[in-house]
This record gives C-alpha cells, structure tokens and sequence, in this order.
C-alpha cells in the first residue's frame, strides 16, 4: 500500500510538471495544446544529444554519480540546456504555425497542434529511432525507508525522491512568479482577459512567448525525470497526454495549485489502481478520472471560471 | 507491364479509398457541418470493425463472439456498437466546452486501443481477429473478380452514404446544424436545442465510422489493434482539411488526395531507404501528414473544396 502511494506520488510528480504547463497554455492561449507530450519527449531526448555533449565537451567518458544518485553533474547541466532548447523548439512552434492561426477559431488551433504533436514525435522517432534510451547505466540500490511489516513496508530510491523534492520546489518557484512578479501579473491579466490586459499596457506577445517558455521548459523538466526514473522512450510523451488533461482539468485551467493536485491525484489513481484492474490497464485510470470530474465537476477543483 | 496487377493495385487502391472516404464524410458531418472536434476517429472505427468481426466470424473456442451471422447483420451491428459508443462519450463531454470533446474523445481511444490488446477473450489481444468471412468469396475466389466485386459494394455504401448525407443537410435538421455552428445562441433564441443536435451529429457521425472500420475488417479478413493507432485517425483529419470540411465532395475528394500521397511517400520511403532504416521511414511518412495538415491551415483553411460562405442576400 505505502509502495504503491510512494510510486504514484513519483508519477504524479511527472503529470504535475507536464500539466502545469499545459494548464498555463490553455488559460493564456486559449486552446487545448496536443503538443504539450511532444515537448516532454523533446525534452528528455535532447537532454540525451546534451549529456553526451557536455561528456565529450568534459572529456569524462562516463558520468561519475552525484553522491546518492544515479547520474552526475552533467546530466543537471544537460537538462537545463534541454529545457532552454525545448522551450526555443515551442517559440519556434509557435511562430511557425500557431501565430497564425490565432485570429481563428480556438478549434483550429487545437487540430493545428494535433498536427505539429504528430510531426514531433514521429521527427524524435525519426532521429533517434524507436529503441529506449538511459542517461546512465548505474544500477541504484532502493532505501527501505519503512519495513516491510508496516502496511506492506516502502523502499524508495534516492532518485525517486530527488524527482518529488525538485518538483514541490519548481512549483513553489512557480507560484512565487505568478503570484508577485509583474511578469506574473500580467500572465494573469491575459488569462483573465487578453483585450483589457492590452488596454492596460500588457504586451500581449511579450506574454505569450514567457507562456511557452516556461511550460516548454517545465514539460522538459518532466520528460529528463521520467527518463532518469524509466526509460527514454518516443512514446514517452504521447503515452503521458491523457494524464496531463486529466490532471489539468481535475485542477481547474489556468490553476498552477490545481493542476499539481490534480497531476498528484491522477498519478495516485494510476498506481492505486494496478492491484484492482491489472498494470495493462493502468493507463485508462487517467481516462475514468477525467470522465468523472467532467460529469460532477466540469469546473475542476481549483477552477477560476466556468 | 502486366496489365493484371495493375489493375488489382488500382482496385485495391479504391477500395481503401472508398473506405477512408466513408470515414471523412462522417467526420464532415461533425466537423464540417457542426463543429464538433473528434480526436477518437480510430476507437469508433475500430469498434465497428471488432463489432462486425465477432459477429460474423467463425466460432473460436478461446475467444467469445464468433456467431457466424450474415455479413450484413455484422455492418448494421458494427454501426449500432459506434453509434452506442458514441452516444456515451457524447453524453458526457457534448454539454461541455468544445474542446473537452476533443479530450474526451482522444481518451476514449486510448481506451479502446488498450481494450482491443488486452481483452484477449473478446478481441484476441495483440494477435487480433484472424478469417474474417469475405462476403461473396465463395462464388468469386479472392482474386480480382472479387476485389472488383467489394470495390463496387463499397462504392455503393460510399453513395449511399453521400446521398443520405446530402439528404439530411439540405433538410432543416441540416439546416439547424450549420446555425447552430456558426452561432449557437442565435439558434438557440429561435427554440433549437444545440445539444440535442449535436449529440444526433455526433452519434451518426461515429456510426459512419463503425461502418467504414467493418467493410475495412472485411476487406482485409484480418484486423489487430495495430490497424486502428491514433496515426489513422490523423490520416483522417488530413484527409478532411485537405478536401476542405463543410462540403462532402470536399471530404471525398481528400480521402482519395490524402491516400494518394500517403501511399506514394510509402513507396518512396521504401524504395529510397535500405531495409535496416524503413521504421525510420515510416516515421517520416506521418510526419509529412503532420506537416501537410498544419500547412493547410496556415496557407489554404478552406481546403481544396471549401464551403462557399453563405450570406443573407438581405444583409449588407
């Protein structure tokens, strides 16, 4: 019991990254982005070219680990050039094919990202071919942080924990920015309506483009933590989309604090759900969510507006 | 050149064409007429096609159905299981924003896909449904006699469909759909019920589906999830955007378009790449269909085809 909480809080963590972002782009942009697993994908693979990069770069052949952890210095560095690179690949995204379309209807929109989120992973299957991909080989022992007589015991890798820890602190960071900067101020602004935000002096653009900045960045964040706890994968995107929905939406859009319960919840649900219906079908665990909260509460639990 | 394979390649070309077409004009009737975004085009089909397999196949002692019924009980089957399927997703999400359709929808295939590998005793899982009964094999063989036979069978439900289609939108209900797209609260200050319209729409729209994804099944005898991957529902939407939503010659005509070019990128990627990298190739061939249907919306939103814009000769 206390394993199976351990392992969907883990999962959950990856949701609650990749939904914040999606939530951001769906109160400020207005549309339901499909692409948002795509970034995710992009962002754990380029963190893969990234690492061996810095490797050659640093002329260490191998990753020596970070004390407890599985990696070493290099793959942080990796990861933080991939979320900068992802989050130019969304700018470029949008500037190609969303920009334009933004005049139209909302819906047009989301059948344009349908269509980018099909180029995108199939361009990641393309370039680095359908095998699983590791930052690094190094096998890490499990602690036992509860024994095995306490509701089924726990063992935890450090890993594991680092993806928890980093996720609560970039939430944090998150709301922090949204909350009392101005550039957070004016992301509201536009949320809430994008005509009197532009009245009031906000550059409208200026917003938009820190919009895809950060979620770009924070689904690149997600996918480098999903492989470091798994595998690097093409499907590794696409397969996590319906959780991110469900967890955004169970949240309530454009909510940062929603969409972080709703990843934990979903993530839970998930893991919760493996001894009831069978791990083959953990994934229409997401799907059972979403129908729920769309048929009680359409709102969501945190939602700002109907 | 042979003449005989050629024209084998060409009717098995149409039939394909044909098919995909009875998808696209479902979709239109969603899409095109009624604004409805359907993420899950590859579940519905895919419901039709397992529906009519297992009631029309030979019984299978591992797996349930198998009930060796006429072919043409399967296809009104297949459309009344997508129609089902289609009234409960439609139930839920219909009364919501539009785009949790598209999220509802997209969920409920992902379902469907994992369904259909799974349930090993409904839809024998990874391996699929084997000797699906071809309608009229026994007097034709299964050479080009009969693939010109199906070919003419699915030529006459795509015209069938086209003419009831066309029926139904010249009709007032028709009528009430487009209102209700281009602007729901003026038709709803005249009385109509947008929901209830939408949910028919939507309902006839994913019985389409079933009924291309049973001739599919029927044509091929052989169906497994890997036919029905979110790729065909993609391929679908190319198809309509390139012929242009709102018209059905638009949805047709993209069917064969799409289908055209996807093939011929197939053939190419084959013929360019070495064995070793054709996966990689095939990745490359739906990136091509990602990239058409973005560039279509960007440089052409109306399609080939388009709905002409409809003004009141009493505006202006």
């Amino acid at each position: 019991m206390l394993q199976l909480i351990a392992d969907g809080l883990v999962v959950g963590s990856v949701i609650a990254l990749g939904a914040v972002g999606l939530t951001l782009t769906y109160s400020i942009l207005r549309f339901a982005n499909f692409g948002q697993g795509e970034f995710m994908t992009w962002g754990a693979y380029l963190a893969v070219s990234a690492l061996a990069v810095v490797l050659a770069a640093t002329g260490a052949g191998v990753m020596e680990p970070l004390g407890p952890f599985s990696f070493g210095w290099q793959l942080i560095v990796a990861m933080i050039l991939a979320a900068a690179l992802t989050a130019v690949l969304a700018l470029l995204v949008d500037w190609l094919l969303f920009r334009r379309l933004r005049r139209g209807n909302a819906i047009t929109l989301v059948i344009a990202s349908f269509g980018a989120a099909l180029a995108l992973r199939n361009l990641v299957q393309f370039l680095y071919g359908t095998l699983p991909e590791y930052y690094t080989r190094e096998i890490q022992i499990a602690i036992r942080l509860v024994p095995r007589d306490v509701l089924g015991g726990l063992r935890i890798t450090p890993d594991q924990m680092l993806v928890i820890g980093l996720t609560l602190v970039l939430m944090l960071a998150l709301q922090g920015l949204l909350t009392r900067t101005t550039l957070g101020r004016a992301m509201r602004a536009t949320a809430q309506n994008p005509a009197l935000a532009r009245v009031a002096g906000v550059d409208v653009e200026g917003v938009i483009r820190a919009t895809w900045v950060i979620g770009a960045a924070l689904a690149a964040v997600a996918g480098v933590l999903a492989g470091v706890v798994g595998q690097v994968r093409p499907g590794l995107g696409f397969e996590l989309l319906l959780p991110l929905f469900a967890a955004a939406i169970l949240g309530g859009i454009g909510s940062v604090r929603g969409a972080v319960v709703g990843g934990y919840i979903v993530g839970l649900a998930e893991s919760l759900s493996v001894p009831l219906v069978g791990a083959e079908y953990r994934a229409a665990t997401a799907f059972v969510v979403l129908i729920g909260i769309l048929l009680l509460r359409p709102t969501g639990l945190f939602g700002e507006r109907a | 050149m042979e003449l005989l394979p050629v024209l084998n390649y060409l009717a098995f070309f149409l039939v394909f064409a044909g098919i995909f077409a009875v998808m696209a004009l479902g979709l239109n009737l969603q899409w095109g007429f009624c604004g409805l975004f359907n993420v899950g085009v590859a579940g519905f089909v895919a419901v039709g096609a397992y529906a009519s397999a297992l009631l029309t196949g030979p019984p299978e002692p591992e797996r349930f159905g198998g009930f060796g019924l006429p072919v043409a009980v399967g296809w009104l089957g297949a459309m009344g299981f997508s129609g089902l399927a289609a009234l409960v997703v439609g139930l839920a999400a219909l009364r919501l924003r539009e785009d949790y359709l598209a999220i509802t929808t997209f969920g409920i295939a992902v379902v469907i896909q994992l369904v259909a590998l799974n349930a090993q005793a409904l839809t024998g899982g990874p391996f699929g449904i084997q000797s699906i009964p071809k309608p009229f094999a026994d007097a034709l063989g299964t050479g080009l006699g009969w693939n010109l036979a199906y070919l003419g069978l699915v030529l006459a439900v795509l015209g069938l469909a086209w003419w009831a289609l066309e029926r139904l939108v010249a009709s007032p209900w028709g009528r009430v759909l487009r209102a209700i797209r281009e602007d729901e609260l003026a038709a709803a200050s005249l009385g109509k019920r947008a929901s209830a319209f939408r949910l028919q729409s939507f309902v006839i729209g994913c019985m389409l589906m079933g009924l291309a994804g049973a001739m599919y099944a029927h044509f091929v005898g052989y169906i497994a999830p890997e036919d029905f991957l979110p790729v065909l529902t993609f391929q679908i939407w190319a198809m309509l955007i390139v012929g242009g939503s709102g018209r059905n010659a638009g949805a047709v005509l993209g069917a064969v378009l799409v289908w055209a070019i996807w093939s011929a990128a197939g053939t190419l990627i084959r013929e360019a790449l070495p064995a070793a990298e054709q996966a990689r190739g095939a990745a490359l061939q739906v990136v091509l269909i990602g990239v058409l249907i973005a560039a279509i919306l960007v440089l052409r939103p109306r399609g080939v085809l388009g709905e002409r814009a409809t003004v009141s000769r009493h505006a202006g």
